[in-house]
């Protein structure tokens, strides 16, 4: 007997989730086509967490893969989620808009190079504050550059999601994939409370949470593009697929009409049903489908 | 934090691979392990939790008594425990000897 | 510090365009014009605070989803409008408490909101229009990122009410469980977290820190000294390129941030296999 007849194929699935980083991202170049770039071995660290007492991480947390997917050039730049929850720093930030700088020159010299950023990140390290912040800033605008030339293709799985000024960096990519696990959202729900109140968002409630920020409302909303089940075959065949796709004609970032008028027609008297938005705004049924 | 080093002459054998485990999460720590440029093995430990050096000999001790691989090994350290600290060890050598 | 965010914002406004109130079927929180500066006609906006909001989280100053769409929609007319034509500057006034802390804000994808709002900004920069950040407040995380930081030059007033940063202070006491005083203390030792405007400028981000009297009701002669500035600072980024490389290259990065170059080097390095 196999295993698929033995084993559901959920239970035999081999999770993306649990993976780190660097494997993520060689899970998802085309086996053998892959070199890692500006590695731990380089040792280019942090130079503001030991002077913290914090200790630092030999790839500051992100991992550089240059290579092929669907055998077109492309660079994965991946952020560990599970080093300071994945937050930019001056070194992981430098690594990510230089990898964004040379995908884009190679670009205009003949070799479209697509990008994926494997975002699981809670944003700006705070311990390194205005050269994180810059750095994501620096990100974007290096980001803008190469989507003139090829996709750019954000993943958000799980277990930290995509929030801060990293959020912005996912609405500028030409194309978000998320799984049911993972959110996107500029603030997390802890920083909301914080801020604005219990009553504003109470951050214990996890199934709202996952109502406003989970990748099934977003793909649902239509602000994200694709729901995928934490598998990383089922991953990676759909990054495949909008590599071979290449960049949209107008990416969601440039559709202000369209988003201004979907703002305009809210009723901001109460909180917005998360589900009327997905219909409002997609015309999709409630249920979003998991690939 | 405690910058901590250690040296075992006695760890000579050749190797050729380079071996790295481990993220710097909260009670964890990466292993870089990769051939010693001098033939003979060191330790260089960077770790955020002090007090702790002589925890950090006994582990090391205990490893190099079984292993005799010239490697130069760096640790970046949030607070593992002496346990995860072997663990990691044993799995960068199954890396470096394969 | 200045006695309540925004209040500068609109001050300034006033003071660089003669005008007070937003443009027809705009919110009153994003104030924008198009107001001759120097040989130019550039449009100016600012996000001010509007107690009257329909979003309740936005009331003191925060950049929401109207702000961000608002701001993004202006920038981009400016752009079609001078298609073919000399590229107007973009002067951003930045004077905002934040983003927007609110649960309306996250189920409406406000991230999406701000990323529209940068990218607007930045395809005006990138298409030749020269965008000028003119920070009079604060200018803090989201709010930041979505209206001021795609600039191609940084201005900022040397005054303690000035505060660029990623977190404010309250906010990041809480996080890190530390007192405000300890955070003020760590950032004296490490620049990037500082609170002081002049530690930031040190990172070399800023084109140039402006030395102003009286930045809360500025006197003609400052209005008019810094007209000149960002006359100048036009004409500088008219001269360079479209991208962010000044940042990069500045005496200030040169000696503060060392590490990312090193990384930077070492990716072209690699880039390509022998």
């Amino acid at each position: 007997m196999s295993n698929t007849n033995i084993f559901p194929p959920f239970v035999a699935r081999r999770s993306f989730i649990e993976l780190s980083a660097r494997e993520r991202a060689q899970s998802l170049m085309d086996s053998g086509s892959w070199r890692e770039l500006v590695g731990p071995f380089e040792r280019i660290e942090s130079p503001w967490l030991p002077e913290q007492g914090i200790a630092p991480q030999s790839d500051d947390g992100c991992v550089v893969l240059k290579g092929k997917i669907a055998a077109k050039p492309a660079v994965v730049v991946a952020l560990e989620g599970g080093f300071q929850a994945g937050s930019m720093g001056e070194v992981s930030g430098a690594k990510m808009t230089a990898t964004l700088d040379l995908a884009a020159r190679d670009c205009q010299n003949g070799t479209t190079t697509a990008a994926v950023l494997l975002l699981e990140t809670g944003g700006v390290r705070l311990q390194e504050a205005n050269l994180g912040l810059a750095a994501i800033a620096e990100v974007m605008a290096s980001l803008l550059a190469l989507r003139e030339h090829a996709p750019i293709i954000t993943v958000i799985a799980g277990t930290v999601g995509c929030f801060g000024g990293m959020s912005l960096v996912a609405g500028l990519s030409s194309y978000i994939v998320m799984t049911p696990e993972a959110r996107l959202g500029l603030n997390g729900p802890e920083v909301i409370e914080q801020e604005s109140g219990v009553e504003e968002f109470d951050s214990s409630d996890r199934p709202l949470i996952w109502a406003i920020n989970g990748g099934e409302q977003r793909v649902g909303m239509g602000v994200a593009d694709e729901l995928v089940v934490d598998d990383a075959e089922r991953i990676a065949a759909a990054i495949q697929r909008y590599v071979k796709a290449g960049f949209p004609v107008v990416h969601r970032s440039q559709q202000v009409e369209l988003y201004r008028n979907r703002i305009a027609a809210l009723d901001t008297s109460k909180q917005f049903d998360p589900f009327s938005l997905r219909e409002s705004w997609n015309n999709k049924k409630k249920e979003g489908v998991a690939r | 934090m405690e910058q901590l080093k250690f040296d075992y002459p006695s760890a000579s054998r050749h190797v050729t691979k380079k071996a790295h485990v481990g993220v710097v999460g909260s009670g964890d720590m990466e292993i870089l392990m990769e051939p010693s440029p001098t033939g003979t093995a060191h330790v260089s430990i960077l770790t955020s939790v002090n007090g702790f050096s002589s925890s950090w000999k006994a582990v090391l001790d205990r490893f190099f008594a079984k292993y005799e691989g010239a490697v130069r090994i760096h640790i970046n350290d949030a607070g593992a425990t002496p346990g995860s600290v072997m663990l990691r060890l044993e799995q960068a050598v199954e890396v470096i000897e394969q | 510090m200045s006695a309540q965010v925004g209040l500068r914002g609109r001050a300034w406004f006033q003071a660089l365009t003669g005008q007070n109130s937003p443009m027809g079927g705009d919110p009153a929180s994003v104030l924008t014009a198009d107001v001759r500066l120097g040989e130019d006609m550039a449009l100016y906006l600012c996000v001010v605070p509007n107690p009257n909001a329909r979003y309740p989280c936005v009331r003191r100053g925060e950049v929401g989803l109207e702000e961000a769409y608002t701001l993004a929609r202006r920038v981009r007319d400016a752009v079609e409008q001078d298609e073919s034509g000399r590229k107007r500057p973009i002067v951003a006034i930045v004077d905002v408490k934040s983003q927007a802390y609110g649960r309306r804000e996250e189920t409406a994808a406000v991230f999406l909101a701000a990323a529209a709002a940068a990218d607007a900004y930045a395809s005006a920069r990138m298409k030749g229009h020269p965008v000028i950040t003119l920070v009079v407040g604060q200018a803090i995380s989201g709010g930041f990122l979505t209206h001021g930081y795609q600039a191609n030059r940084i201005l900022a007033f040397d005054d303690s009410g000035v505060v660029i940063h990623a977190m404010h202070k309250e906010a990041a006491a809480r996080i890190t469980l530390r007192s405000v005083a300890d955070l003020e203390r760590l950032g004296h030792e490490i620049a990037p977290m500082s609170y002081d405007i002049r530690d930031y400028a040190k990172l070399g981000l800023l084109h140039k820190l402006l030395h102003v009297e009286n930045p809360d009701s500025p006197s003609p002669a400052t209005v008019a000294l810094v007209q000149w500035e960002l006359i100048a600072a036009i004409a500088d980024a008219r001269a360079g390129s479209t991208d962010l490389r000044n940042r990069l290259d500045s005496e200030g990065a040169r000696e503060m941030r060392k590490a990312g170059s090193a990384a930077r080097a070492r990716m072209e390095a690699e880039w390509v296999t022998s």
